[in-house]
This record gives structure tokens, C-alpha cells and sequence, in this order.
């Protein structure tokens, strides 16, 4: 069953509707223990990156997702900031990230190319993706999704780069690299688009 | 490339759904969850809906209904009307919503934006401010209103709208009082200002009629949001109620059309 990481950040009554629909068993996990029997992992959240990496350590389920992720090879996917969480830090704050995508969180308002863009990056945008990716698998050509952000994940490999989207420069919104995906987008919110990478993400 | 974001703006009345002219004479239009249904089948951009009787009455936010809201919306869901506290918005957040929209509140008290900000973060603090224009002889300008348009209050929209950002606003609703309802289109010069002097994404809302309407708005300022009340849910010269919003392909054209022209 998939679970669903809730360390009290994130929007998980959304991801437990859409799983709904798509008719694929979720539950949250608060504790440790709940995370047991997951067969793949959502690692949500929303706002400061210090605040949302305290949380998760906090929640006392940290060394257990570590385990399933590193150790059984469990899929992850992290959203937003549970996507920007994968790296190894963040402009953002001080904490280290999980650090299971090599990669560094960065700041568009300090890219001179995103620069003078409204801040946050907000509203829909179109994905280019890597040609025969299995995140994207059935997908339309062009894909739009639903960004809510100031801060954007730079990958140190384009081997670990599943999508981009422009915001004055293609920045990497979609990353995967072995069991571990991370999407700064939200497919929870994002029509039929996002619950085509949800179901795709389930299946792998 | 990021696109406009055209939005449904629903208003709350007394547990159902209303569109009022000029902020007043609601009219029933019908359900709000079946509203949200609907905007889900035709995959809007994004769904507003401000209850519009909280801050009158002084209420908390009506919880049962958002989590109902929440639970059915399908796209990012804004939600306003009766938050006046940070544990508030965090709550409503935790129920499934994308951003919270304060009005009333933060004209009284502008820090409350930044401790809302500090709780859920900037990127779902959305700060509504009604707008009217001046009336009487020599009037020019604008001025900020709250509580239904009852209240006005003597600082420059623009201003204020910039105080906001500074206090902690990730996005910036500018609602027109006096085109409420009247779907003659949008105020494009308050629109023009308004985009000129924000860093944050702004939300315009108040006076669509048509698509044109959201064309000349998009052709004016860009890619920003257009919401609309009437238009997404009345057909037709007698207002007959139809919840109705533009085809993919109908807001792919249009925003193309529009965006060549800015």
C-alpha cells in the first residue's frame, strides 16, 4: 500500500482524494510504524525547507524512511518541498537535505534569468520531458501542471533530470534517479495530468 | 512557457452559492460543491471561493464546509472569508486548501500577513483588496473598501497593495467594487497600475463578461490571473444560471491571441 509521509506538513488529504479516485489504496503515516508494509512512498510539502526537514525529524519516521528508501529500494516521490527535500540543501535554510539526488535547492529571485519574474512561480506550466521516461509513460504530448514556488531543485546530473519548465531558464521540476522521484509541480492538483504521474508512480 | 490563470471566483451566502452586483443583491445560483464538481469536469485553472458572510458577521471560517470544498476540488483551491489568525489559516490549510485569502483582516492589521506567512508560507498567502473608484466631481483615484464595500478607508489602494507584499503576500487579489456583476469588462487602468507596481503575482477580478473581457485584460498586463464570478456561472442576457467555463482549446487560443498582443 502506498503510504503517505505525514510529519505535519502538506496537503494530504489531497493525495488520499486522488488515490481515492484512481481507485489505488493509500493510508498517512504518522509514526514509524506506519510506514510499515509501504510499498511506495509520497513524501509531501509545503513551505520554508528548515521548517518542513525539522518536522520530518521531529516525526521520529526519518531513520525508517531512510531505510526503505536507501536500504529496500522502496519508490519515493517527493512533492514540492518534499521534492526540493531530496537534495542535499537548500538556499533556502541551514539543514541538510536527505540528500538522495545530488543537487542543490536554489532561489529564482537569484538567477539574473528568473530574476524580475513575478515571485512566487505560480499557476500552470508545460513540461518538457525526457523521451520515455516511466513517470511519464501514456502521457500527452505537452503536459501541463500546477507550480506554487520560489525555490527550484539544480540537479548535478541531467542523467537525474526526468522534466524541466521554463521560468526565464528550463529549471528541473521533475527529478528521478534509481527508486527516489521528486516533483516540484502537484500532481494532486493538477487535473488529468497529475493523476496520469500519480497512477504511473503506483505502478512502478 | 507559464500560462494566465483563469479562475472561478464562487461566493458563499448562507451555505449556498450567490453572485451579487456591486457587492450587493446576492442571488442564489446554486450548490457549492456541485459548483466545485462541475469546475473539476471542465479542469479550471484554479478555484476561489470567498464566503462573504464571515467577516461581516464576525464568524470563524466555516471548517465542515471547507474540508467538503477541499475534499472534492481537484485543482488549487483559494479560500477567504473569516481569518483573522495564523492558526486559522494553518488549519485551513491542513484541510486540503492551496491559499488562504484575508481581506478585511489585513486591512485592520497588516502583520497579521506576515505571521500567516510565517505558519503556511508566502506562496499560499493571497491578500484580497476591494477596490472603488472615487466618486464626486473633482474625485480621482481609487479607494480601498472592506466589509462588503461598506467601510472605505483612506489609504491608496497601490500602496497598500505594496504594504501587503511587503508584509508577507504571496499573491495579490484586486477586486473591483463597481464592476461587480456588471460583466462590461475589467477595470484595465486600476489592472495596469496595480501589475506595474507588484512583484508577486497578481489576481484580477471584478467586471468579466466574456471571454474578450479576459482578452483585454490578458493583452493589458500579461500573465496574470483572471477571475470572474457572472461569467462562470450565468448564460445569456436574462443571467439564466449556467456553471460554464472556456475549453481547453477555446483558453489555449485566447491567451495566445491575448499574450501576442501585450
Amino acid at each position: 500500500m502506498i503510504r503517505i509521509v505525514d510529519y505535519g506538513v502538506g496537503n494530504i488529504q489531497a493525495f488520499m482524494t486522488m488515490f481515492k479516485r484512481l481507485g489505488i489504496e493509500a493510508s498517512r503515516a504518522r509514526t514509524a510504524g506506519e510506514l510499515n508494509g509501504a510499498t511506495h512512498l509520497i513524501l509531501p510539502g509545503v513551505g520554508a525547507f528548515d521548517h518542513a526537514m525539522q518536522l520530518l525529524d521531529d516525526s521520529g519516521m526519518r531513520p525508517e524512511l531512510e531505510r526503505l528508501v536507501t536500504k529496500q529500494q522502496v519508490p519515493v516521490l517527493g512533492i514540492c518541498v518534499g521534492m526540493q527535500m531530496l537534495a542535499g540543501g537548500s538556499d533556502e535554510g541551514e539543514l541538510p537535505g536527505l540528500n538522495w539526488i545530488p543537487g542543490r535547492v536554489r532561489a529564482f529571485a537569484s538567477n539574473p534569468r528568473s530574476n524580475a519574474l513575478p515571485m512566487p512561480h505560480m499557476g500552470w506550466n508545460d513540461l518538457a520531458t525526457t523521451p520515455g521516461h516511466k513517470l511519464f509513460a501514456d502521457f500527452e504530448p505537452s503536459p501541463r501542471f500546477y507550480f506554487l514556488h520560489s525555490y527550484y531543485f539544480d540537479a548535478e546530473s541531467r542523467a537525474d533530470v526526468a522534466a524541466t519548465a521554463e521560468y526565464g531558464f528550463a529549471f528541473d521540476c521533475v527529478v528521478s534517479r534509481g527508486n527516489v522521484h521528486g516533483v516540484q509541480c502537484h500532481p494532486e492538483k493538477s487535473h488529468h495530468f497529475g493523476a496520469q504521474l500519480l497512477k504511473n508512480f503506483a505502478g512502478l | 512557457m507559464l500560462r494566465p490563470r483563469i479562475i472561478p471566483c464562487l461566493l458563499v451566502h448562507k451555505g449556498g452559492l450567490v453572485k451579487t452586483q456591486g457587492f450587493k443583491a446576492p442571488k442564489y445560483v446554486g450548490d457549492p460543491i456541485n459548483a466545485v464538481k462541475i469546475f473539476n469536469e471542465k479542469e479550471s485553472d484554479e478555484l476561489m471561493v470567498l464566503d462573504i458572510d464571515a467577516s461581516v458577521n464576525g464568524a470563524e471560517p466555516d471548517y465542515a464546509l471547507i474540508a467538503k470544498l477541499a475534499a472534492e476540488c481537484r485543482m488549487p483551491l483559494c479560500y477567504g472569508g473569516g481569518i483573522t489568525t495564523a492558526e486559522q489559516a494553518a488549519r485551513i490549510i491542513d484541510l486540503g486548501v492551496e491559499k488562504v485569502s484575508i481581506s478585511a483582516s489585513a486591512v485592520a492589521n497588516p502583520d497579521l500577513l506576515t505571521r500567516i506567512a510565517g505558519a503556511i508560507g508566502r506562496q499560499s498567502v493571497v491578500a484580497v483588496l476591494d477596490v472603488k473608484k472615487k466618486t464626486g466631481l473633482f474625485a480621482k483615484g481609487y479607494s480601498l473598501c472592506t466589509h462588503n464595500a461598506k467601510q472605505v478607508h483612506a489609504a491608496d489602494p497601490v500602496a497598500f497593495a505594496q504594504q501587503l507584499q511587503a508584509a508577507g503576500a504571496g499573491e495579490i487579489v484586486i477586486n473591483a467594487v463597481d464592476r461587480d456583476g456588471e460583466m462590461k469588462g475589467y477595470d484595465l487602468e486600476l489592472a495596469q497600475q496595480m501589475r506595474q507596481a507588484l512583484k508577486v503575482p497578481l489576481t484580477v477580478l471584478g467586471g468579466a463578461g466574456s471571454l474578450e473581457h479576459i482578452g483585454e485584460l490578458l493583452a493589458r498586463c500579461g500573465v496574470i490571473g483572471a477571475a470572474a464570478g457572472s461569467l462562470f456561472v450565468f448564460k445569456g442576457p436574462y443571467r439564466a444560471v449556467l456553471i460554464n467555463y472556456p475549453t481547453p482549446q477555446q483558453k489555449d487560443t485566447l491567451c495566445r491571441s491575448a499574450l501576442s498582443r501585450y
